[in-house]
């Protein structure tokens, strides 16, 4: 469970967040909103990329605005980029390794693991070997693996931004189906971001809006989305 | 699933060499055994003395490499880094009678420890302003040697005494006192460096390293602590530079602050991207274009000033068609021409 209480981030004068307060129970939740609502800043905020100028952020019972950046990766903390940032010139094996490196699992429990994950995404199926190298693999693909370097191992929350975003319709189905495995493969709480409504629909159970930083509604998905603050907010009159 | 999992499984686990491996492996195995047994017969002194060079900034031009190609962060300080090498393993070669190989680690230790201090406060910046930082670096050791000098057998902290009428050259290793052997001590120990290097670039630091240079939110998000990864390729630079300048100590023999002018960084870096930081072939390349292409040069009476335009051209050519450097380029461009060539000609 994420606990999140008056967190507020200011870039110079422009508030990115103001006040929000929300919690994130279990499962896979949603986090929508339009363009510069402050979905990818709160995640920023949960990386360790952004320190806000207020509020706490209690993750599992951690504070995890204590925690060095590169200790929340360790520790559980995993996400995927707006803008994929899969590593071009390594294997998929190794940027899948390089999250579960710093766990204190032995070398044969850690390559089950890497192997795992690819094979969770669906990734071991489509090439030939995961020694590919990542800079060779269609958009869609270098997304699987920003998921597998996300759920590898034992993460604790997955974060995930805009994962479908740009891929044809046939790529985003595959993808909601491993974005919906995340929970029971992992038990991790996953947070999706994404502007494409069916995916978000099909994938979270709850779902949380922001618009201009602030939380606007929350709650089961179907009935957030019939919310007419969020519409008049977010999705608008079809 | 199984089935998937089994596929999958070669990844990280020993395999058997492959036959392009093993033919690898063989050509170096040959190349190295011409280098090191027949080249020194073969050179006159003149050019034995070049390749001596060709070797220590080999290493000077990996340890560029590694910063510049594995990690992203521009150093313009490397002949300065080069310099504080050379200074230490003078100094420890006029005051102790320790063997040459531990002379060599500690000047590497100790200029790593420099680096490293150097580092700490860079590492906050990136780009231009670590260039820049890095380059005042060189500015202020040149005028600090300028004024310090380098050690010509004298006693104190410099151990310099300039109303030396005779003074002692550095001294070389027992085993390779002439000037042929010299050269095979020096290639042996930038094999060793190319190997510290290699050992790095396959394991956990490369990966870290490649991923810091693509995407540093990347780095972070996968728990990679960066700022110690790049100050763990700072501090192997700067060790590997280190152990160059001892090299080149015993290369020369007499060292002076005008060898070191901070401007020599700007041309290293220029050669180090000719080459191609991205492959270790490419420092053995850029140290063939600093050192050889002018001895070369200056043999055949022409100036080698005129190489500071074809470095500047170079770079040019580098930037916008060949950013892997001539490394890559040229056996591409080989293998383009054998194909055009074997293309059967049209009879009408």
């Amino acid at each position: 469970m994420i606990d999140v209480q008056g967190l507020t981030v200011r870039y110079g004068g422009v508030t990115s967040l103001d006040d929000m307060s929300l919690t994130f129970q279990e499962g896979t939740c949603g986090l929508i909103g339009p363009n510069g609502a402050g979905k990818t800043t709160f995640f920023n905020v949960l990386s360790g990329f952004v320190r806000p100028v207020a509020g706490t952020v209690s993750a599992f019972g951690v504070d995890l605005l204590s925690m060095a950046h590169f200790r929340r990766a360790r520790w559980g903390v995993r996400r995927t980029f707006q803008t994929e940032q899969a590593i071009e010139e390594l294997s998929v094996f190794d940027n899948v390794a390089m999250v579960h490196e710093h766990s204190k699992l032995g070398a044969a429990t850690r390559r089950r693991d890497v192997l795992a994950a690819i094979e969770f995404t669906g990734l071991a199926a489509q090439l030939e070997t995961p020694d590919a190298r990542v800079g060779t693999l269609t958009a869609g693909q270098r997304r699987l693996v920003e998921v597998a370097r996300a759920v590898v191992g034992k993460p604790r929350l997955v974060l995930l931004d805009e994962p479908a975003a740009g891929l044809p319709d046939e790529e985003t189905s595959h993808l909601a189906d491993v974005i919906r495995g995340i929970p029971e493969h992992t038990g991790a709480l996953t947070i999706l971001v994404d502007h494409d409504m069916s995916l978000v629909s099909a994938c979270c159970a709850t779902t949380a809006v922001l618009d201009f930083g602030k939380l606007i509604a929350s709650g089961p998905t179907a009935a957030v989305l019939r919310n007419d603050d969020v519409i008049r907010a977010y999705l608008g009159v079809a | 699933m199984r089935d998937t999992i089994t596929r999958a499984a070669p990844s990280r686990v020993r395999q058997k060499p492959s036959r392009p491996q093993l033919t690898r492996a063989a050509i170096i195995t040959v190349l190295l055994l011409f280098t090191l047994f027949a080249l020194p017969q073969i050179l006159s002194l003149y050019y034995v003395d070049t390749m001596t060079q060709v070797a220590v900034y080999s290493m000077v031009t990996l340890a560029l490499g590694v910063l510049v190609g594995r990690v992203g962060l521009v150093s313009l300080g490397q002949v300065a880094v080069l310099a504080i090498g050379a200074w230490v393993a003078a100094r420890l070669l006029f005051a102790t009678t320790q063997p040459y190989p531990l002379i060599l680690l500690e000047a590497g230790l100790i200029t790593m420890a420099a680096g490293v201090l150097i580092g700490l406060p860079a590492l906050r910046l990136r780009g231009l302003y670590l260039a820049l930082i890095t380059l005042m670096f060189a500015g202020a050791i040149t005028v600090v040697l300028a004024t310090v000098n380098f050690p010509n057998g004298g006693h104190g902290f410099t151990g310099y005494n300039g109303s030396l009428v005779h003074i002692p050259p550095i001294r070389r290793p027992a085993a390779a006192g002439t000037d042929p052997a010299y050269f095979r001590y020096s290639v042996i120990v930038a094999i060793l460096m190319f190997l510290l290097v290699f050992a790095h670039i396959k394991t956990r630091p490369g990966r870290a390293w490649a991923a810091i240079r693509q995407s540093e939110p990347a780095a972070l998000a996968a728990g990679i602590n960066t700022w110690f990864y790049k100050l763990w390729a700072f501090a192997l630079a700067s060790f590997i530079t280190g152990v160059a300048g001892g090299v080149l100590a015993g290369a020369v023999h007499y060292l002076y602050s005008i060898d070191f002018p901070t401007q020599d960084s700007i041309t290293l870096l220029a050669v180090t991207l000719m080459g191609g930081v991205y492959s270790m072939w490419g420092a053995v390349v850029a140290a063939f274009l600093y050192q050889f292409l002018p001895a070369l040069l200056n043999n055949w009476g022409v100036s080698a000033d005129w190489l500071i335009i074809l470095f500047g051209l170079g770079v040019l050519q580098v930037l916008t068609t060949a950013p892997a450097g001539l490394v890559d380029q040229v056996p591409k461009d080989l293998a383009r021409l054998g194909r055009l060539l074997r293309r059967p000609r049209k009879t009408k």
